[in-house]
C-alpha cells in the first residue's frame, strides 16, 4: 500500500510528455503520402491531355467515331481500337465470370479438401504467370488449336451467325478474348473462392436445414451473401482485361478494322499503343496515340466509377436504408 | 404497432398446456415422434455421443440440458442429418422419426429436412428480403402460385408471431430486423415448409429478455401443432417451457423424464447435482 503511493508520487513528479506532437507529425506524413497518389493521377491525366491535344484539334469528335487509321494519309480514328477493346474484354468476361464462379463453388463446396487445395494452388499460380507468357503460349499453342479445331467447329455449327464467319486464321479478336478470359479467370476464381469461404457455416446450415440442395444453397444463399465481394472481383478482372497489353498484342492480329466476324484480326487500344509508338514519326501520329491512351484512361475511369457506385449501392441495400 | 395488435397472433399459453405441465405425464403412454436407439456420434476419430437412446413424445416440448460440451447440439443435429455437410462427422445407430430410420442411406434428405425444421443459436436470416426469406423454403418444396405463396408467407409470419411487426415492410432486407425479430423470422421460415418436428438449439442465447419471452410464448403455441426439441439456454427456460427433459452428461443420456420430476425429484444423483447447481 505504502509502496504504491510512493510510485504514484514518483510518476507525478515526472515532466508530462506531449503526446500530441508525434501524432501531428504522423498526420501530416500520412497526408503527404496520400497526396502522392493524387499527384501521380493528375500528372498522368495532364500529360495525356496535353499530348493528345493536337489529335483532338485536328479530328475533333470524329476521332472517337472514325474507324480509319491510316498513318500514311495522316488520318486517325479510334473506333476500331475502342471496338476491339470492348469486344475482346466482353468475350473474356462472358466466359470468365461463369467459369470462375463454378470453379470457386467446386473448390469450396464440392471438392475434397486435398483436391481443392491442389487446384486452388494452381489457380493462384496461374494468376502470377506474367502476361507475356500468356501471349507466347497464346500465339504458338492456343492460336494453332483455334485454327485447326475451335474455329472450324464454330463455323460448322454456328456459321449462320456473322460472328463466326470467315477463314479460320487462329489469331484474331476471338482468340484474344479467350486468352484474356484465361488471364482474368484465376483472379475472379481466387477472390470468389475466398468470398465463399467467408460465408458463415451456420447460414449454410440453415439453407440446408430448410431442405435446399447444395446448388440451391450456393445459388440463393452463399453467392448472395458474398455478392458484393464477387462483383468487386469481376470488376477487378474487367479492369485487367481492358488494359491488358502484351498477351493481346501477340494474338489479336493488329489490324485497324472493324469486322463483324470474331475470327478476323483486330486491335485494342493497349495493343495499338504497344505496337505503334516505335513507328510514330509524325507528330500527329504520336498525338493520336496519346489520344488513344486518353480514351482508355476514360473508359477505365467510367467502369471504375460504375463499379464503385454499384458496390456502394449494394452496401446501402444490405444495410436496409433505401 | 401496438402491443395488443401483435399479441393477436400469439395465442396465450393454452390452459390445457398449463395443466399438462402441472401434472406429471407418463412419457411411455404418449405417441413417440422420434425413437433413438444406441446412437453414437463421431467427430473424426473423437466420439461425442455414446449409446444415446430416448423416445421423444409427439406434440410436446422436450428440453435437452447438460453442461457445456456434453453433446446437446451434437445430439439434435443428428435428427435432420445436418451434420452430414461436414465430411468427418459420422453417426451410427437408429434414429426413427415416425417409425422410419432417418440414418438409412435411402432417406430423402430434402424431405427429411422439410419435415424437421431447425433453429440455431444465432438468428440466420438469408441475405434477402423478409418476404423472400419465408417464400424461399415454400418455393423449394411446393409448386405454388404467387397468390398461394403470399398467403403462406402471411400465415407463417403470423404463426411466428411476427406478422404485425413486419407486414408493412416485407420487401426490406431481413438483416435490418432486430435480433429477436430475426429469430422469430427464422422460426417462421422453418414453419413455412410445414415441418412436424422443430429443433431449437439455444434459440434465445443471442437475444434480450423481452425478445426471449416472446419466443417462449411462441414455443408454447407451437406444441399444439408440432413436436419441439429444445436446447434451452438456461435451466429456468427448460422449467418454463418444456414438458419433458433429458439430462446429458459427457455424451451420455443420464436421465429422461417429465420436466417437473427431473427438476424436483430426479432419480439420478448426477442429475440432482446438476439441477441443484453443484456442477455444470
Ligand atoms: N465440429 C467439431 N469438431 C470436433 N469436435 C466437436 C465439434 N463440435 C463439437 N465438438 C465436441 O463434441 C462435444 C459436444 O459438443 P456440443 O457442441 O454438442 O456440446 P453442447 O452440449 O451443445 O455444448 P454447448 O452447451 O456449449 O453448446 C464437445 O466435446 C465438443 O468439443
Ligand atoms: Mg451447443
Amino acid at each position: 500500500m505504502k509502496e504504491s503511493t510512493a510510485a504514484i508520487a514518483n510518476v507525478a513528479t515526472c515532466a508530462p510528455r506531449d503526446q500530441s506532437r508525434p501524432d501531428a507529425v504522423f498526420k501530416w506524413l500520412a497526408a503527404a503520402c496520400a497526396l502522392v497518389v493524387i499527384v501521380i493521377m493528375a500528372g498522368i491525366f495532364f500529360e495525356l491531355v496535353r499530348n493528345s491535344g493536337m489529335a483532338f484539334r485536328e479530328f475533333g469528335f470524329s476521332f472517337l467515331t472514325s474507324d480509319s487509321w491510316n498513318p500514311i494519309a495522316g488520318e486517325f480514328g479510334a473506333a476500331s481500337s475502342i471496338y476491339g477493346t470492348l469486344v475482346s474484354t466482353g468475350i473474356a468476361m462472358i466466359i470468365a465470370i461463369p467459369l470462375s464462379i463454378i470453379i470457386a463453388v467446386y473448390l469450396v463446396e464440392v471438392a475434397h479438401p486435398k483436391v481443392s487445395g491442389l487446384i486452388g494452388g494452381a489457380v493462384e499460380l496461374l494468376a502470377a504467370v506474367p502476361s507475356i507468357i500468356y501471349g507466347m503460349w497464346g500465339l504458338f499453342v492456343f492460336a494453332a488449336l483455334m485454327q485447326t479445331h475451335v474455329q472450324p467447329f464454330l463455323s460448322r455449327h454456328l456459321g449462320a451467325l456473322p460472328l463466326f464467319q470467315g477463314p479460320p486464321m487462329g489469331i484474331g479478336v476471338l482468340t484474344a478474348g479467350l486468352i484474356l478470359a484465361f488471364m482474368v479467370l484465376p483472379f475472379i476464381t481466387a477472390i470468389t473462392r475466398d468470398v465463399l469461404m467467408m460465408v458463415p457455416p451456420v447460414l449454410k446450415e440453415s439453407a440446408y436445414g430448410v431442405g435446399s440442395t447444395m446448388w440451391e444453397t450456393v445459388r440463393f444463399v452463399s453467392l448472395k451473401y458474398g455478392r458484393r465481394g464477387i462483383v468487386g472481383a469481376v470488376f477487378l478482372g474487367f479492369g485487367r482485361a481492358l488494359g491488358e497489353t502484351m498477351a493481346v498484342t501477340f494474338v489479336i492480329g493488329n489490324s485497324h478494322r472493324i469486322s463483324a466476324s470474331l475470327f478476323s484480326a483486330g486491335n485494342t487500344i493497349a495493343s495499338s499503343l504497344a505496337n505503334e509508338f516505335n513507328e510514330a514519326s509524325e507528330p500527329i501520329y504520336l498525338s493520336s496515340l496519346f489520344a488513344l491512351a486518353l480514351v482508355l484512361f476514360g473508359i477505365t475511369l467510367v467502369f471504375q466509377t460504375i463499379a464503385h457506385y454499384w458496390v456502394a449501392r449494394m452496401q446501402r441495400l444490405e444495410a436496409g436504408d433505401r | 404497432m401496438t402491443a395488443t395488435e401483435e399479441r393477436v397472433f400469439v395465442k396465450p399459453p393454452s390452459e390445457v398446456a398449463k395443466q399438462r405441465r402441472g401434472e406429471i405425464e407418463d412419457a411411455s403412454r404418449l405417441p413417440v415422434k422420434v425413437k433413438i436407439r444406441s446412437l453414437n456420434f463421431y467427430y473424426g476419430g473423437q466420439q461425442a455421443l455414446f449409446n444415446n437412446s430416448i423416445d421423444i413424445p409427439a406434440f410436446r416440448v422436450t428440453a435437452i440440458i447438460g453442461p457445456s460440451g456434453c453433446g446437446k447440439s451434437t445430439h439434435i443435429r443428428v435428427y435432420n442429418r445436418i451434420f452430414e455437410i461436414y465430411r468427418s462427422h459420422r453417426a451410427e445407430g437408429i434414429v426413427e422419426i415416425d417409425g422410419k430410420n432417418v440414418l438409412s442411406p435411402v432417406t430423402d434428405l430434402l424431405k427429411l429436412r422439410k419435415k424437421v425444421g431447425m433453429i440455431f443459436q444465432r438468428p440466420t436470416p438469408f441475405p434477402m428480403s423478409i418476404y423472400d426469406n419465408i417464400a424461399y423454403g415454400i418455393k423449394l418444396h411446393y409448386r405454388a402460385s404467387r397468390g398461394e405463396i403470399a398467403d403462406r408467407v402471411e400465415d407463417a409470419l403470423k404463426r411466428g408471431a411476427l406478422w404485425g411487426e413486419v407486414k408493412d415492410k416485407l420487401s426490406e432486407p431481413a438483416t435490418a430486423l432486430s435480433g429477436g425479430q430475426q429469430q422469430r423470422l427464422c422460426i417462421a421460415r422453418a414453419i413455412a415448409v410445414e415441418p412436424e418436428l422443430i429443433l431449437m438449439d439455444e434459440p434465445c442465447s443471442a437475444i434480450d429478455p423481452v425478445a426471449t419471452s416472446k419466443i417462449e410464448d411462441l414455443i408454447e403455441t407451437l406444441r399444439d401443432s408440432y413436436t419441439v426439441v429444445l436446447v434451452p439456454h438456461n435451466m429456468q427456460q427448460a422449467a418454463r417451457v418444456s414438458d419433458f427433459t433429458a439430462f446429458f452428461y459427457k455424451g451420455h443420456i443420464v436421465e429422461f423424464g417429465p420436466t417437473k420430476k427431473i427438476f424436483t425429484n430426479p432419480d439420478n444423483k448426477q442429475t440432482e447435482d446438476y439441477i441443484t447447481g453443484r456442477f455444470g
